[in-house]
């Protein structure tokens, strides 16, 4: 039997997942004794016309990290599609859109202007915005569209599995792909991680108060933290109640509180909206005037809830372009 | 003409009631509100306002006992904080914070049910339709609205 054809693609990401498959180590000898990677453009020299040259469905399974920023994503995305029998979401970015979806904070016009126009290292008269085609000296050029809003795989495309984290650890991917070589495969659709919060699989959850109540908000930079004590008792914003587990609590056991990178469990549909839920309900104050004072400490909420999952949220974006009022609608 | 659309959550102990006491007194007021009752306004997760926005809501109200008077002791100052830490996010949205509304009405106050729905309508009137890209009735809302209007009449 031939072995599975595997490719690996990344879109809008830091490059980290990548990192994460290089993170086998000397396990990802038994992977590529196990495979045939196809393509893998940060590693190995395969352009997209082999890609496109192979007969549909070809790859067994196509590893996708990354948010869609651009067109070129895109089409890259649709093309692996064609070619696939299978699609892992790899990574927070293609799994919920990730921090390149906060960019979703803005849209085009107004980081075009922040880049092109605004910022103080520009040269002047130098403000020139990039066109997706142009032609110079008979040559056309073409640049991929930039999107007004970063979105995430499934936006695009029906998505198998995912593999949350950011990145995923090498135990999940393992995991993973022991799970696809095996052959049982849980439902279409199923994050490949255990569906409980991650307070279930923290170390810290012991020392958590039975009622949890908290008087004051701090940054991490502001306090020295207690190593063995729940951080939400200890007045510092955790997203762990409002995160899917299965990373082993990376963060917290490196003293620093989880920022979400997960995504939700299955019966959540907003995880921002949870998680600041549960924000509110543990907030000792009842009067109007303490809890605006306490909030106001909370500088960047939309930064803290939906770090890696704006694009995934209901709202999905910053709302731009409210209407004018219109002199008809006023009377 | 753009009429707004708003979706309340009444907990059922005293906005609920004071509601019912108001369509009892037959007073009238704005027909663009879709009141849903529930138990208490503690019981309004913060993805219920979230997804009314998603859904085509042009404006939230959520309508909960005065402070000291919840049928479940503590559930009204849980709506309290929620909706203040829920302002904050909405404004980082783009959602103009008139759009959520927290009114504290009790079962005898329907003249007040009255007065607040009349005046968050007008408050919608002036700031328009909600435009959330994310909407999956974006693009219907337009059509909608008319449909809206007919039965409340």
């Amino acid at each position: 039997m031939s072995k599975p054809k595997v490719a690996f693609y990344w879109c809008a990401s830091c490059g980290g997942c990548e990192e994460a498959v290089v993170d086998l180590a000397e396990n990802i000898l038994d992977v590529v004794e196990a495979v045939d990677i196809v393509f893998w453009p940060v590693a190995l020299d395969f352009k997209k016309e082999d890609v496109a040259k192979m007969p549909d469905k070809e790859i067994d399974v196509a590893f996708i990290n990354g948010a869609i920023r651009l067109g070129e994503q895109e089409e890259m995305v649709y093309l692996l599609e064609r070619k696939s029998k299978m699609i892992i979401a790899f990574g927070s970015c293609a799994h919920l859109g990730g921090i390149p979806g906060l960019g979703n904070l803005w849209n085009r016009e107004s980081i075009f202007n922040r880049v092109y126009h605004e910022v103080p290292s520009l040269q002047e008269n130098n403000q020139v915005l990039p066109l997706e085609n142009a032609s110079m000296n008979g040559h056309d050029l073409h640049l991929p569209e930039f999107f007004d809003t970063v979105k995430h795989l499934h936006d695009l495309i029906e998505v198998d599995y995912y593999l949350p984290g950011c990145p995923p650890t090498p135990k999940l991917l393992l995991e993973a792909i022991q799970t696809i070589l095996k052959g049982e495969l849980p439902p279409k659709g199923t994050v490949l991680s255990p569906d409980k919060a991650l307070c279930d699989e923290c170390d810290r959850n012991q020392s958590k108060p039975e009622k949890l109540l908290i008087k004051d908000l701090k940054r991490v930079q502001e306090v020295e933290i207690d190593p063995e004590k729940c951080l939400l008792a200890q007045g510092i914003f955790c997203m762990g109640p409002a995160t899917r587990s299965g990373c082993g609590a990376l963060c917290v056991n490196g003293n620093m509180p989880c920022t979400g990178c997960f995504g939700p469990t299955s019966r959540v549909k907003d995880q921002g909206a949870k998680a600041l839920s549960g924000l509110a309900s543990i907030v000792d104050y009842s009067d109007e005037e303490s809890i605006q004072r306490l909030f106001d400490k909370f500088v960047d909420p939309v930064g803290t809830f939906y770090r890696y999952g704006l694009p995934v949220s209901l709202l999905k974006r910053k709302t731009f372009n409210q209407n004018p009022i219109q002199e008809s609608d006023k009377g | 003409m753009y009429e707004a659309k708003v979706v309340a959550f009444f907990c059922t102990w005293c906005t609920y009631t004071a509601a019912d006491l108001a369509g009892t007194a037959r007073m009238s007021y704005a027909p663009n509100v879709r009141i849903v009752r529930i138990m208490c306004s503690g019981r309004v997760d913060p993805q219920f306002i979230l997804d009314a926005f998603h859904r085509g809501a042009d404006g939230v109200l959520i309508g909960g006992c005065h402070p000291g008077d919840c049928h479940y002791q503590d559930g009204n100052y849980k709506t309290l904080r929620r909706f203040h830490l829920l302002q904050r996010l909405l404004e980082q949205m783009g959602i103009e914070k008139k759009r959520l509304r927290l009114e504290w009405i009790s079962a005898s106050e329907g003249d007040k049910v009255q007065r607040v729905i009349n005046e968050m309508v007008e408050d919608l009137r002036q700031l328009g339709p909600l435009k959330i890209s994310a909407s999956p009735v974006a693009e219907e809302v337009e059509g909608e609205t008319e449909a809206v209007a007919a039965p409340a009449l």
